[in-house]
């Protein structure tokens, strides 16, 4: 158990998350406008998203399908019937001056999330439930002086909902629940994941207590937009919860922002006022029944989820679990690793991909689908490895080179001339000259400093511009050092 | 001239057809008839000019010999249903000035079918009434006065611009929409025929939302063959509301047979209330006597939950309207009143904008779905709901229609019951019923009352069953032979 | 049910509307009639019976995921009461400022 030591003694922090995460679909949940990101104002609106007179709702089934492949890809209940619910309340960025939402009837019950701690170890934490809600518009407080500018085009988007149970003890367990919730939404296709461009939010409710009391009074940080942010405000919130009730105080409870600047929660000044959110079910719907027949076939056509592919990867292709972890965070990235490992030496790919190319793709600020060297061809460098063509360390010339130009390997050794010199004769008449050079520490080698071995490997190298087997030149200069 | 403002909807299609006159003579006509109606406050909005160029319009198809099915006819619309590039207010000064960039679906269809449109008339604000006195553009007079006596009667609500429109003959027809009973209780108060089709039947897509689960566009009428005519053009699934109902639209004018032999005709014994005025009285036992004479067999049936109809409904529309006019906030349309901040912009705008029913009604709304009220008001009310829905399928099962009085009374004088918000809501008590159950009825004129004030008389059919309602309609119609015509006709000396 | 004036002030809240104390007082006065009416609907006896989900008589249609709509930012803005020229022409609509 991981507890935070306070001045009178250790708490436990008790968290739990709800995630927005943004449908990835073509158009709005209840209307046909486009859901891209970064159009012109207004640009991506129907009258109905605009809440004009006599504007009505139509269910988009593409957005209900993506929220039933989320559900079961948390291992959920899908609820064949759900309805959906009117949450009224007023603001700027809400034309209709009601949301639709699920209220007591979500279309996905209770699931699971197993999260990934740095330690190597998992944890199951468990998920309430998972419903479809409209997104809203976006309120400019910064265009004018006495204004406001309302953007409606993200009013109406398809929003899935997931919460989590407060089954989270820390701001780290916390973080590898969200990063792993992202990579399932990701390789499901449901939620591209874009913290950065809001179409993934989390609130995080915190609250603390002594070990074995009943839950303390929980605060929310409302729309944290990083994995960082996430652990962040959660531990800066933990910290300061325990300091006001070690002070003999008590926590109110109330929403709260995140200011990524100062590193600290604030109170939202907003009016603090009870949200009577004066829920019932919208009577320009009806209740959404779905079809288990359907809801089975989405099931079969799942693509295989990170924790199975894992799992797969350890015991298909011997790799150490943080190794598998790393190549299944992204399904692009399990693809590639595999179709670079089919028919090679696993290890040896996974060592190249997670090691050059993801460092490179890094340097570079791409990714993987991104990435100037494709997966055949980096298996065909390891290839010209494998087969003794090249060594591993003109390998790595020859990759720098195909980021480059993204030119094939084999066209790059013929061209430079980079073929591994494996005749041994040619090696030992290399070795020869350089022994013959350097008599002193042939003699030091001799009398006992081994060390020096790397010393004449290094000046072989050197004399064949690289290109000499390395394991071929340590074996033969070790035979005629040795007299 | 005036003739041809005295013509039934039929009458006039088929005079346009036999070329008896152009559709251009048909809609002059009706457009001073309009100027001349200006005493009873009935159209927001005169529309002379569109009505000219649609009427050209048309008179060039029927030439071609390319003629819709209300090809060339004048109607009056109610403000609820958005017109576009033509003021819509829902009768509301919050929606000043609102000139909507679309058109609904209901209206569309009758531009679709050749109708021609003369304007867009009075309404109680927002549907919400039963006397179209709560009007931000005043209230409107009932053509009829009483016999010997010369105050201003009320025409019914809220679809009172348009039954007043219709009975004076300052339109051939017009469109109503139906929550409560908007369409037949006004019908009935004003001599004419009014519609209130199965909910679902009629698009809801581009009227202005009162209450999502009752609200109904429908035809208002001179005659019920009129009615069906209309209602062909009106109906149809709209894949733009999801609650429009994906069936068929039968041949409604092929429903008139007038044959109404061997069918059961329910009379729900729960109707005849304590100190039901006698004349009302009279009249349903006359209509009951009218069906047995043609061929019908009344039969008395039980809708037990009837006198919970009236607050249940006084739960569940206010509620899903408190809801559906958050949207009124001066940000995108309509009038503003500015503010310090957002919340005074809202409070202020709304607060003047809406009339007092509409305030009164929004709170209660308000009130009810609120937190620890939702249960014990709205979730209640649901359930008795079910239960009336569930009554009203009991009946049908000993019965092909009912037949009951539409109203309780006559109109009423402007001003009567203004103060009493329950007298007023207990003008709905037949009507209420209907729309909880999402059932089609209409209101014909049967008779007269004491003072010489139509009455109707209302048939309630099965879900989608117009056809039977239409056609028990007819036979009423027919043997009533209401040919009272009232006070004020547009352009009569 | 009787309100007091304080419950209606916070209703009206809720519903955005500007109440006056005078209103206050005269709506606690009507708003409480209305409600004792609406009250005798306890007298139904409701004990196993499912709220009514729609009187719409069929299952809630799907459609497909294609853009058809939008792209009308001059509609929509052409009603706007917001007086704001220079955030109509940047295609916004303008509210008064929200401190958050």
């Amino acid at each position: 158990m991981s507890l935070m030591k306070g001045a009178t003694g250790e708490w436990e922090v008790v968290i739990g998350i709800e995630t927005h995460a943004q449908v990835v679909s073509n158009a709005k949940l209840f209307s046909g406008a486009a859901t891209a990101f970064g159009a012109e104002p207004n640009t991506q609106v129907s009258l109905v998203d605009a809440a004009f007179p006599g504007m009505l709702p139509v269910i988009n089934k593409h957005c209900v399908e993506q929220a039933v492949k989320t559900g079961l890809g948390l291992a959920a209940e899908i609820n064949l019937v759900s309805v959906f619910d009117r949450k009224n309340y007023f603001y700027a960025d809400l034309p209709a001056g009601y949301q639709i939402s699920q209220y007591t009837r979500p279309v996905v019950g209770k699931g699971t999330l197993t999260i990934d701690l740095p330690d190597g170890s998992t944890r199951d934490v468990g998920i309430t439930r998972l419903h479809l809600e409209q997104d809203a518009g976006k309120s400019l407080h910064d265009q004018h002086a006495t204004q406001t500018y309302v953007d409606l085009n993200r009013a109406g988007v398809a929003l899935m909902e997931i919460v989590s149970e407060p089954d989270l003890r820390s701001a780290e367990e916390a973080g590898a629940y969200v990063k792993k919730l992202r990579s399932i939404l990701r390789y499901l296709g449901t939620c591209d994941g874009n913290m950065e461009e809001g179409s993934l939010r989390c609130d995080c409710n915190v609250s603390v207590r002594k070990p074995g009391a009943p839950y303390g009074t929980r605060c929310e940080i409302k729309n944290v937009n990083s994995i960082r942010f996430v652990m962040q405000a959660i531990e800066y919130e933990a910290r300061r919860q325990i300091e006001v009730l070690e002070a003999g105080g008590t926590i109110r409870q109330e929403t709260r922002l995140f200011d990524a600047g100062r590193g600290v929660t604030r109170p939202m000044r907003s009016k603090e006022e009870a949200h009577d959110y004066r829920y019932f079910p919208d009577p320009d719907l009806l209740p959404l029944e779905l079809d288990a027949a359907w809801v089975e076939g989405i099931k079969r056509g799942l693509p295989e989820l990170p924790d199975a592919k894992k799992a797969r990867f350890v015991s298909h292709y011997k790799l150490s679990a943080y190794e598998a972890g790393v190549l299944a965070d992204e399904q692009a990235s399990a693809d590639y690793f595999e179709a670079v490992a089919k028919g090679r030496d696993a290890k040896l790919a996974a060592n190249w991909v997670m090691g050059d190319l993801f460092g490179a793709l890094n340097k570079r600020g791409v990714d993987i689908a991104g990435s100037p060297v494709k997966a055949g061809d980096l298996g065909a460098l390891l290839d010209l490895i494998s087969d003794n063509t090249i060594s591993g360390r003109i390998a790595k010339d020859v990759f720098a080179e195909m980021l480059e130009t993204g030119k094939q390997p084999g066209a790059i050794v013929e061209a430079k001339g980079l073929r591994q010199v494996t005749d041994t004769g040619a090696i030992e008449a290399a070795i020869d000259a350089v022994l013959a050079k350097e008599q002193d520490k042939v003699a030091e080698y001799r009398s006992g400093k081994d060390k020096l071995l790397g010393f004449f490997v290094g000046q072989v190298m050197k004399a064949t511009q690289g290109k000499a087997n390395p394991g071929l030149v340590n074996e033969l200069l070790k035979k005629k050092l040795s007299g | 001239m005036s003739s041809l403002t005295e013509l039934g909807l039929a009458e006039a299609r088929d005079g346009l057809l036999a070329k008896k006159f152009s559709a251009r003579e048909l809609a002059e006509a009706h457009v001073k008839a309009v100027e001349a109606s200006r005493s009873l406050n009935a159209y927001l909005v005169e529309t002379p000019e569109k009505a000219r160029a649609m009427a050209a319009a048309s008179d060039e198809r029927i030439a071609r010999g390319e003629a819709r099915p209300l090809e060339g006819l004048p109607l009056a619309i109610k403000d609820l249903f958005c017109t576009e590039g033509v003021q819509t207010t829902a009768g509301s000064k919050i929606l000043k000035g609102f000139k909507p960039p679309y058109e609904s679906t209901v209206t569309a269809h009758l531009w679709r079918d050749g109708a021609v449109m003369l304007g867009k008339v009075n309404m109680d604000e927002f549907a919400m009434g039963s006397s179209n006195a709560t009007c931000a553009h005043g209230h409107v007079e009932n053509p009829w006065r009483r016999r010997g006596d010369n105050r201003p009667l009320v025409p019914g609500g809220s679809s009172g611009g348009s039954a007043a429109a219709v009975a004076a003959r300052a339109a051939l027809a017009a469109t109503g929409t139906d929550t409560g009973g908007s369409i037949r209780q006004p019908a009935s108060f004003c001599g004419i025929v009014g519609l209130k089709p199965t909910y679902g039947r009629c698009s809801r897509w581009g009227i202005v939302a009162f209450a999502s689960s009752l609200d109904q566009a429908g035809p208002m009428t001179r005659s019920v063959k009129d009615a069906a005519l209309m209602l062909q053009s009106m109906a149809g699934h709209d894949p733009k509301d999801s609650t429009s109902a994906d069936v068929p639209v039968p041949d409604f004018e092929k429903a008139l047979t007038g044959d109404i032999r061997g069918m059961k005709i329910g009379i729900p014994r729960e109707y005849r209330l304590d100190g039901m005025p006698a004349e009302i009285e009279a009249l349903w036992q006359r209509g009951i006597d009218w069906i047995e004479a043609a061929g019908a067999t009344p039969v008395e049936v039980s809708l037990t939950l009837t006198k919970y109809a009236l607050p249940v409904y006084y739960i569940i529309a206010p509620a899903e309207a408190s809801s559906n006019l958050a949207r009124y906030d001066g940000v995108r349309f309509g009038m503003r009143v500015n503010g310090e901040t957002l919340d005074d912009m809202y409070e202020a705008t709304r607060a003047e904008g809406f009339g007092p029913e509409v305030r009164r009604r929004i709170l209660i709304g308000t009130y009810v779905l609120s937190a620890g009220y939702y249960d014990a008001y709205y979730l209640k009310a649901q359930k008795v709901r079910a239960l009336i829905a569930k009554d009203f399928d009991d009946a049908f099962q000993h019965c092909d229609a009912l037949l009951t009085p539409t109203t309780p009374s006559a109109a009423f004088a402007i001003g009567d019951k203004a103060d009493d918000p329950i007298a007023m809501y207990l003008n709905d008590v037949f009507t209420v019923t209907v729309n909880l159950a999402g059932l089609p009825g209409i209101s014909v004129p049967a008779g007269l009352s004491g003072d010489g004030l139509p009455l109707g008389l209302q048939v309630i059919g099965r879900a989608f069953d117009e056809e039977t309602v239409l056609r028990v309609g007819g036979v009423i119609e027919q043997a009533a032979q209401f040919k009272a015509k009232p006070q004020f006709i547009a352009g009569a000396m | 049910m009787a309100l007091d004036k304080a419950t209606v002030a916070r209703i009206a809240a809720l519903a955005r509307i500007r109440v006056t104390e005078e209103e206050q007082t005269r709506l606690a006065g009507e708003l409480s009639q209305i409600l004792t009416w609406i009250e005798q609907l306890g007298e139904v006896d409701t004990s196993g019976v499912e709220p009514m989900a729609s009187v719409a008589h069929q299952k809630l249609p799907l459609r497909d995921d294609k853009v058809t709509d939008g792209g009308i930012r001059d509609k929509l803005l052409a009603n706007t009461p917001s007086n704001n020229p220079t955030a109509t022409s940047r295609g916004f609509f303008a509210v008064p400022k929200v401190v958050e």
